[in-house]
């Protein structure tokens, strides 16, 4: 590595060969395993993953739990490292990068979406999302994400005041504000019903079209898995399966 | 602990300090007289009410030690040679009693021999009734009546320049031509009886031998000190662990609560298996008492150990033979049973909160915390802060009694920093006022004896001496209806310029022409005040018994003065003669002065300020040390412990959410801003208020810490603020720096998996 290898990274404007939607991997994965030590028991959490995504694709991980999709999405993020094997965000080496490193990774070009949205009680939807707008480069306005996901008449109001769905919205609202290279969603439906689950959908979904970020989204629901541009299936720690769909199935034809 | 420690110190002092006076039969009153034959005792024991009758010789004696230019004064004692029977024994800390068969053997001080360098077996030489003598010295020792060694006319300790000395009373009797006479007796009053009935008659007794006044326990010099010291350590014994324990109380509350929070769903199974609300109230409560048990436990150990070091320090300060750290079971009772009580009060509002809760309810994740904007946005300040600010400053908000008790409690570590510190204040401005305002002469002289006031101008035609102020002092009865006091008048020069009264407040106070100014202490002792008329009985000369105007009242803080004019004190005693004299000296010419007056007969003693300053300094600073050593401690334990857990609690309460700030991109950095910004606010709030506190607590104790001895002026330097400040902040920044460790090693992942 050199003496800085993380200078671009910090800095919004993101490689220009990285911009042409489909032709550039946003991620490459060669040979990842990830082993966790609890106890005397070792898990592999992953086996030997090989895998490119893409600028301007929405990919589903499909998989039941313990299947190794978090842990995966985790290391997409900058949260963990791999045991071994190397993580190419863009020409940038995420594998063995510092605490500090990912952290900036994080802050500039990863947007985050929980199952449990983990928004600051104490802050409004406004402020939520501005918290992260203000540590950002080149972040839209709080109120524009917020009409992204079509949250304009809640903008004052606090975590407490707000529906699962509205609080989720305000996560995505807050997790595209930055205009992030890639959004990872880690089970975003997992703790919403049908429709409210649909509606969260319905938002990334349209936040993909609308900004090309590269999305990733987690689920256990294979009904989900028609919506993506290419859906990979995850069971044991390896991929079982990458499936291309040939035409994005909309929110509204899905059921579950 | 600090129950331990602090009350424990007083008490074992307390117990000690009445050992050593049982020990060594300290007397119940003392009075002084010219001479009397040993054939007066029979009178003297067959006054009503008294048990035990010693009598001595005491005299005062120049010394001549290598170690100092200026001449060194004794203070000489004859010791019984029927040891045991007699009140006011001393305790030999090496060497030997004197044998009373002996000529020339002494026994001096332990702090006289240490200050110069004296050893058994050294030879001290003395000049008794103008003879030199050379006195061997087989032992030193220590006595209660000397506990603080403070020479005559001086207001503070001076080991290098005045030492005890106890002599055979055969060998001392023949160098001061005294044999089958005494000049003190020393009482023990029999169970029951009135001290101030037998003053009465002892007097009444010594007046035909040249009494000077009878004065009981509580006004003999060195006990005054000692006692001052313990009563202010019973009061600090007192506040800081009310305190301690209410702080205690305070923590206690909090973990329990949220460590209940975070056992909602264990709660719920519980109940859900068909417990009822008071078993598993009872189940915390248990946990509560172990807490406790385990916390009072280590607490008694270590406030033993930290008792025992304590009372060691004292120890060695106050010289108290057999000084040991004694804790009575009963203290350890009611710490452990305060520390109880504490804790259940904490725990009890917690586990009732947690019992309540049914169990469908209790299994699920708590709801979102409800925020609102608080106070201080809604006043409009809130538009300019960044969400971050706002985060803070709404977590603050939310909990508002917690935040307030832990302002409050920051706000005590700071106020007893104040107070502390406030005690440095207090004697420097006494030691400034008094050495640099009152005490303005170079040196000051006091004759063996009454000399004509003539002696000036032969002490003005010493070389060096540049002026002159000579002074008298007269031991004297004041009277005021029923109220009686004994004190001494200082006649000084109207133009004095060498001595001046000086006021607490820095005012100097003008000398009349006749009258007598007197202290506010003893003014108020005598219920009089300016204007008023004092019958004054002179207990020297002819005696004379004449009424004298309270020309004014000083506010002033050591010791409890009678101030007049020289020369009307003269027409009121009926003879002019003089005790000393004030000196202003040429620098240059100093050394040989010193030497000069150590060779004259009537000097019985040199006293130079800036000696005394120094030498009081040094052991104001021991002392001091010490207590500074604990109030450091014992606020900064406060400060770390409120600041450390307010922070503990925030990080369990809102470590997930602290997490999602980090996995969305806040580095460690600004996540502990965040975290210890509320931490922040409390202390810089805290300080303030402590500050405030503190003033009003100096202010107490300046209004209480009033004895015959001293009065602490009350002022509380701006250093004494900043310092106190500091170091909160600095322990308020140690406790952050220990969570923010904590902070760093959060594990995001696992935080963001669980829900709550």
């Amino acid at each position: 590595m050199g003496r800085n290898p993380w200078t671009r990274l910090t800095q919004t404007n993101v490689d220009p060969a990285l911009e042409s939607p489909g032709s550039n991997p946003v991620f490459r994965v060669q040979d990842v395993t990830k082993t966790y030590h609890m106890g005397q028991v070792s898990v592999h959490a992953l086996r030997n993953i090989n895998l490119e995504l893409y600028t301007g694709e929405l990919v589903v991980l499909l998989g039941a739990s313990g299947s190794g999709k978090s842990t995966l999405l985790n290391i997409l993020g900058g949260l963990d490292v791999p045991t071994t094997g190397r993580v190419f965000y863009g020409h940038e080496e995420l594998s063995g990068a510092s605490t500090r490193a990912l952290t900036l990774y994080r802050r500039h070009h990863v947007g985050f979406v929980f199952q449990f949205y983990n928004l600051i009680p104490s802050l409004t939807a406004r402020e939520n999302v501005a918290l992260v707008t203000e540590i950002a480069h080149a972040a839209m306005k709080p109120e524009e994400a917020l009409e992204l996901v079509g949250l304009s008449d809640r903008l004052d109001h606090f975590p407490a005041q707000l529906s699962g769905g509205e609080q989720q919205r305000v996560a995505i609202a807050r997790a595209v504000a930055k205009n992030p290279q890639v959004l990872l969603c880690d089970e975003p439906t997992g703790a919403l019903d049908l429709e409210t689950g649909r509606m969260v959908l319905r938002v990334l979904e349209r936040v993909n079209r609308q900004t090309g970020t590269c999305t990733a989204i987690i689920t256990h629901n294979a009904a989900i898995a028609a919506m993506g541009d290419r859906v990979i299936q995850m069971s044991s720690g390896r991929i079982a399966s990458v499936d291309r769909n040939a035409e994005r199935t909309s929110v509204e034809a899905i059921h579950w | 602990m600090t129950v331990l420690t602090m009350r424990g110190t007083y008490e074992s002092l307390d117990s000690s300090r009445d050992q050593y006076y049982r020990d060594t039969r300290f007397p119940d009153i003392w009075a002084s007289l010219e001479k009397a034959p040993l054939s007066l005792v029979g009178d003297l024991e067959a006054i009503s009410g008294v048990a035990t009758v010693t009598t001595r010789i005491a005299l005062n004696a120049n010394l001549d030690v290598p170690s100092t230019d200026a001449p060194a004064l004794g203070r000489l004692f004859s010791v019984p040679e029927n040891r045991s029977a007699s009140l006011a024994d001393i305790h030999v800390k090496t060497g030997r009693y004197v044998d009373p068969e002996s000529p020339d053997e002494a026994v001096v001080s332990r702090n006289f021999a240490v200050a110069n360098g004296f050893t058994p077996g050294d030879t001290l030489r003395a000049v008794i009734n103008g003879r030199l003598h050379g006195l061997r010295i087989v032992g030193t020792g220590i006595s209660p009546e000397h506990t603080y060694a403070i020479p005559p006319g001086a207001i503070i300790p001076d080991n290098e320049r005045y030492g005890i000395i106890w002599i055979g009373r055969r060998a001392l009797s023949s160098m001061y031509d005294m044999e089958g006479a005494f000049n003190e007796v020393l009482i023990q009053l029999a169970p029951g009886s009135k001290e101030r009935a037998v003053m009465s008659d002892l007097d009444q007794v010594l007046r035909p031998y040249g009494g000077l006044g009878a004065y009981p326990r509580s006004r003999q010099p060195s006990h005054l000190m000692v006692q001052s010291e313990l009563d202010q350590n019973r009061a600090t014994g007192t506040i800081i662990p009310i305190v301690f324990l209410a702080v205690a109380a305070f923590l206690l509350n909090v973990v329990l609560s949220r460590m209940i929070a975070t056992q909602r769903s264990e709660i719920a199974v519980l109940k859900a298996f068909g417990y009822s609300n008071a078993e598993v109230g009872w189940h915390y409560l248990q946990f509560a008492f172990v807490a406790v048990l385990i916390g009072t436990g280590a607490g008694i150990f270590l406030g033993i150990a930290l008792g025992q070091s304590m009372v060691d320090l004292y120890g060695e300060f106050f010289d108290f033979p057999n000084l040991e750290y004694d804790a009575s079971p009963v203290l350890m009772i009611i710490a452990v049973g305060v520390s109880l009580v504490a804790a259940t009060i904490g725990a009890l509002g917690s586990v009732r909160r947690a019992s309540r809760l049914p169990p469908a309810e209790a299994m699920r994740a708590e709801p979102p915390a409800s925020f609102k904007p608080g106070l201080v946005e809604r006043w409009g300040f809130g538009s300019s802060l960044p969400p971050a600010g706002r985060m803070i400053l709404r977590n603050v908000e939310r909990t508002p009694v917690r935040s307030l008790l832990s302002i409050v409690g920051v706000a005590y570590a700071v106020a007893i920093l104040v107070i502390g510190m406030f005690m440095f204040d207090g004697v420097d401005r006494m030691m400034e006022l008094q050495f640099g305002e009152t005490q303005r002469e170079d040196l000051a002289v006091n004759f063996n004896r009454s000399l004509s006031p003539s002696v000036r101008y032969d002490l003005a035609r010493l070389d060096g001496v540049t002026r002159v102020e000579p002074f008298r002092v007269v031991p004297v009865r004041l009277r005021s209806g029923q109220l009686t006091q004994d004190s001494g008048i200082t006649g000084i020069p109207r133009e004095s310029r060498l001595r001046r009264i000086i006021a607490a407040s820095g005012r100097v106070q003008p000398l009349p022409p006749s009258g007598v100014v007197l202290s506010d202490l003893l003014a108020e002792r005598l219920a009089v005040e300016a204007g008023d008329v004092l019958r004054v009985e002179v207990l020297e000369g002819p005696r004379h018994v004449r009424d004298v105007t309270v020309a004014g009242v000083v506010e002033d803080f050591l010791g409890l003065s009678v101030f007049m004019d020289l020369d009307a004190l003269h027409r009121l005693v009926g003879t002019a003669s003089v005790s000393g004299a004030f000196l202003s000296v040429d620098d240059h010419r100093r050394a040989g002065l010193n030497a000069a007056l150590k060779t004259v007969p009537a000097v019985a003693s040199v006293s130079s300020p800036d000696q005394s300053l120094a030498s009081f300094e040094e052991q104001l600073d021991e002392s001091l040390l010490i207590s500074v050593f604990f109030i450091l401690g014992f606020s900064s334990v406060i400060a770390i412990a409120v600041i450390y857990n307010g922070a503990r609690v925030a990080l369990s309460e809102r470590g997930r959410e602290l997490a999602s700030l980090r996995v969305l991109g806040f580095s460690r950095r600004e996540v502990a801003v965040l975290l210890l910004g509320e931490q922040a606010i409390t202390t810089v709030a805290a300080i303030p208020l402590g500050w405030l506190l503190g003033y009003g607590l100096a202010a107490a104790v300046a209004a209480g810490v009033r004895t015959d001895a001293y009065r602490i002026p009350f002022v509380v330097s701006t250093n004494t603020f900043m310092l106190a400040a500091l170091v909160t902040i600095l322990a308020a920044l140690l406790s952050g720096l220990i969570v923010r460790r904590r902070l760093d090693r959060m594990d995001l992942i696992e935080v963001l998996k669980t829900r709550e």
